[in-house]
């Protein structure tokens, strides 16, 4: 049923009498608390769904599931500790909470009014409460595309109502034109998100001059970057700030159609987008004389199927032809010839969700966020050798030192941290020598890296950077299209070179021939995918020259993961002589005496590491 | 053995291809739709699409050979998808790779010859908190190590 603007401002103020308590407010109706429970794919991979349908029939069990409220909400962040539950309006963090935990919860924290002790971080067991400022976690994160994500339930169009939604789209609406909106996204120095920091203001202008009878805005959802999940988190925990960003878009641009391209391998991501979209639509916000203003806008999903390429607009736009998913050359640009030929606004997941915020702020708020070159904040996926693996976002120009130790925790095991890869397969290895280098678009670049969509792998000791160089290279190999050479042939034969360094059959003269296939495949290849293809292997020969030395002319892995150059052995002094690693290794080929130090054939080695993992005496080790 | 329609009965796909048919772009869901109901697009389903669209067969070839979500063969009934990516990557997922092909006999890429799993090394999963993870049909497996492995295999 289509609402007027004051009915829907009405329905937000009525869920807000109910759930404010989450913001600190008084609570208005019979509802007393409010159990936050993350269902966002990592805690959802831990049964966070059925803790969910648990803590509902307890309530109902106790009579209380009109005063108790169990949301599933979006990601936290803070994967490593999932699955995440939050009760309002105390705010206790709970941390690794499973199913069968659902009793303690009710009876103790609902009923007794007593923290459940077992399940608080021991950082925060002084004080449990309001554990989202008291975690150093969180201390220094600013979460504005993130706001709504932990906070709302991504399934309800009401509660994004209550909080301030779709109001930024009713103001763009009836009071600004259409040069208004491009000017204020411009002056709030807005930069694409994705990873090329394009300004997203001036993005806007060309496609609103462009002159057509039919224009389109696109959203890009197709994160393939491995380990970026920040625009999955988005579209999961607050599916509807994209659609009212594209719809603001949409109208600064004068188009009346949209699509979200979203990859395929986000089940859940999906399924939450077609739902909002579907609320959208009955209560009147896409469809025809939206809130009665004459503005037309429809908002299509299409579905990604496993194109690393396609997250390059132009193949984007290909692949929502129903084409191939081959780039275009540029010019045309997009803003003039983008889907169907037609003029198109084609921005990345994350640079939406900052839109209907800078909106209803003003641009001055968010360009007074970060540093000059680029303000506001970002979101980053910090995965690998790190504490506290999750989602964090930050202002622009915090350093990386600030993120992986103080917010991420720093590196696990007391191991020494080597490098963080930054920007997936286009970016780069930033060394510890210039962690302190505040962030932001330039600055990236100019340590050779790039920011890219934002995922941040922190690699220890025990990775080998020319092993890290060949997995992208295998990545690249395997995703580049194949439409030009460069490309095609150029990233095939790097990735040779590489595997031959790593078996230790590197000649004097590789790395010169890599650099020089690097830099011919980076300025002749059509799109960013070649054009990037090298920076793994250039930013790690850059800084860890060292390394592909000692592989090449020692034949030597000294992190000791290149199969061919490490062996494992066994600690005659160390071995208890348990048998443990003998009875977990997988082809048999630990051999000796209960009692007495064991022995590893290396013959019969697959090198799987299974041994290592399992000793608790410390005996087995890579040499 | 699985739930997937034969492709001698092709009235599920022409349905599928009346519904889009027209729709700007509408190949990409067509193909989608009929792997979903067929679980593979042999060279048969994409001839009949493509005289259906009134396209040639080699652009429809062209389109599934290209994305990676498409199938010419017929997969296990168990997919089993072990995340590669950077994050599962530097925290050992090549070893778990190796380990459930050691355990099923097959390659990467490869089917059991029961036709009961297949083995494939996946692009990123985007639950690099729980990694190295992986995934068999919907079901999600995070924090693994190499002797895992035969007992997740035993579930199925």
């Amino acid at each position: 049923m289509k609402k007027t603007f004051e009915e829907l401002q009405q329905i937000g103020k009525n869920k807000l009498d109910r759930i404010g308590l989450r913001i600190g407010l008084e609570a208005k109706t019979e509802s007393q608390k409010q159990i936050m429970v993350c269902g966002g794919t990592g805690c959802h991979s831990s049964s966070s769904h059925i803790l969910i349908d648990n803590l509902k029939k307890e309530l109902k069990a106790k009579g209380l599931e009109n005063k108790v409220d169990v949301i599933q909400t979006g990601c936290f962040g803070l994967c490593q500790k999932g699955p995440i539950v939050i009760i309002y309006p105390e705010g206790t963090f709970y941390a690794h909470v499973m199913p069968d935990d659902f009793k303690d919860i009710v009876e103790q924290h609902v009923m007794g009014g007593k923290i459940v002790d077992r399940l608080v971080l021991d950082e925060i067991k002084d004080n449990p409460n309001d554990g989202l400022n008291q975690l150093e976690f969180y201390k220094k994160q600013n979460r504005n595309a993130l706001y709504n994500c932990g906070l709302v339930d991504p399934e309800e169009i009401d509660e994004y109502l209550a909080l301030d939604g779709y109001k930024a789209l009713h103001k763009v609406l009836t009071e600004m034109s259409q040069d208004d909106v491009c000017n204020e996204i411009l002056n709030s120095g807005l930069r694409g998100r994705g990873g090329a920091g394009f300004p997203t203001g001036r993005k806007w202008m060309f496609a609103k001059a462009a002159q057509a009878d039919k224009k389109y805005v696109l959203c890009n959802a197709d994160e393939g970057d491995p380990g970026a999940f920040m625009d999955r988190s988005v579209l999961e925990g607050d599916p509807h700030v994209i659609i009212e960003a594209m719809a603001i878009a949409a109208y600064a641009i004068g188009a009346d159609e949209g699509y979200v391209y979203v990859r395929a391998e986000y089940p859940i991501a999906v399924k939450r987008l077609v739902l909002a979209i579907q609320q959208a639509e009955d209560y009147g916000l896409l469809g025809d004389n939206i809130m009665g203003t004459g503005f037309n806008f429809k908002l299509n999903v299409r579905l990604g199927a496993g194109a690393f390429v396609c997250g390059e607009e132009t193949a984007l736009l290909n692949s929502v032809e129903g084409k191939r998913g081959e780039p275009r050359p540029r010019p045309p640009f997009p803003a003039n010839a983008g889907a169907f030929g037609k003029p198109t606004v084609l921005n990345n997941v994350e640079t939406y969700a900052n839109i209907p915020k800078i909106i209803r702020e003003g641009a001055e708020w968010f360009a007074k966020i970060g540093t000059e070159d680029t303000s506001g904040t970002k979101v980053f996926a910090v995965g690998g050798k790190i504490v506290n693996t999750g989602l964090v976002e930050v202002p622009m120009g915090i350093t990386l030192r600030e993120i992986i130790f103080e917010i991420g925790g720093g590196i696990p095991n007391n191991k020494k941290f080597k490098a963080a890869q930054t920007g997936g397969p286009s970016g780069g290895c930033i060394p510890e020598q210039n962690l302190d280098t505040p962030i932001d678009f330039g600055s990236l670049a100019s340590v050779g890296s790039m920011m890219g969509s934002g995922g941040l792998i922190v690699l220890d000791e025990d990775n080998c950077m020319v092993d890290v160089a060949r997995f992208f290279m295998d990545f690249i190999v395997d995703e580049s299209c194949g439409k030009c050479s460069p490309c095609r042939i150029g990233t095939k034969r790097m990735l040779e070179i590489l595997e031959k360094i790593c078996d230790g059959k590197g000649e004097e003269g590789d790395i010169e021939k890599l650099e020089e296939l690097a830099s011919a495949i980076k300025s002749a290849s059509l799109c960013a995918l070649g054009q990037t293809a090298a920076n793994p292997v250039l930013s790690t020969i850059r800084y860890f020259r060292d390394e592909y030395e000692a592989h090449i002319k020692e034949q030597r892995c000294p992190a000791g993961v290149c199969k061919n150059l490490m062996q494992y052995k066994i600690d005659k002094e160390k071995c208890t002589g348990c048998s443990l690693c003998a009875r977990k290794c997988p082809v048999d080929a630990i051999v000796g005496e209960v009692r007495s130090p064991f022995e590893i054939d290396q013959k019969e080695c697959i090198k799987c590491g299974q041994c290592e993992l399992v000793c608790k005496f410390d005996a087995i080790s890579r040499a | 053995m699985d739930d997937f329609v034969s492709i001698d009965n092709l009235t599920p796909l022409k349905e599928i291809i009346a519904k889009h048919k027209g729709a700007p772009g509408c190949a990409m869901p067509i193909l989608q739709e009929a792997q979903e109901v067929y679980g593979y697009l042999p060279i048969e389903l994409q001839k009949t699409i493509a005289e259906e669209l009134g396209v040639s067969l080699s652009e429809i070839f062209g389109i599934v050979t290209f994305y990676t979500q498409f199938t010419l063969v017929r997969k296990g009934k168990y997919r089993v998808g072990i995340c590669l990516g950077t994050a599962c990557y530097v925290r050992g997922a090549q070893n778990i790779v190796d380990r459930f092909c050691r355990e099923l006999n097959v390659e990467v890429g490869g089917t059991t010859p029961d036709m009961k799993f297949t083995v494939d090394a996946t692009r990123c999963l985007g639950a690099c908190g729980l990694a190295p993870v992986m995934m068999i049909n919907e079901d999600v497996y995070g924090a693994l190590t190499p002797d895992m492995a035969p007992d997740i295999i035993a579930k199925y």
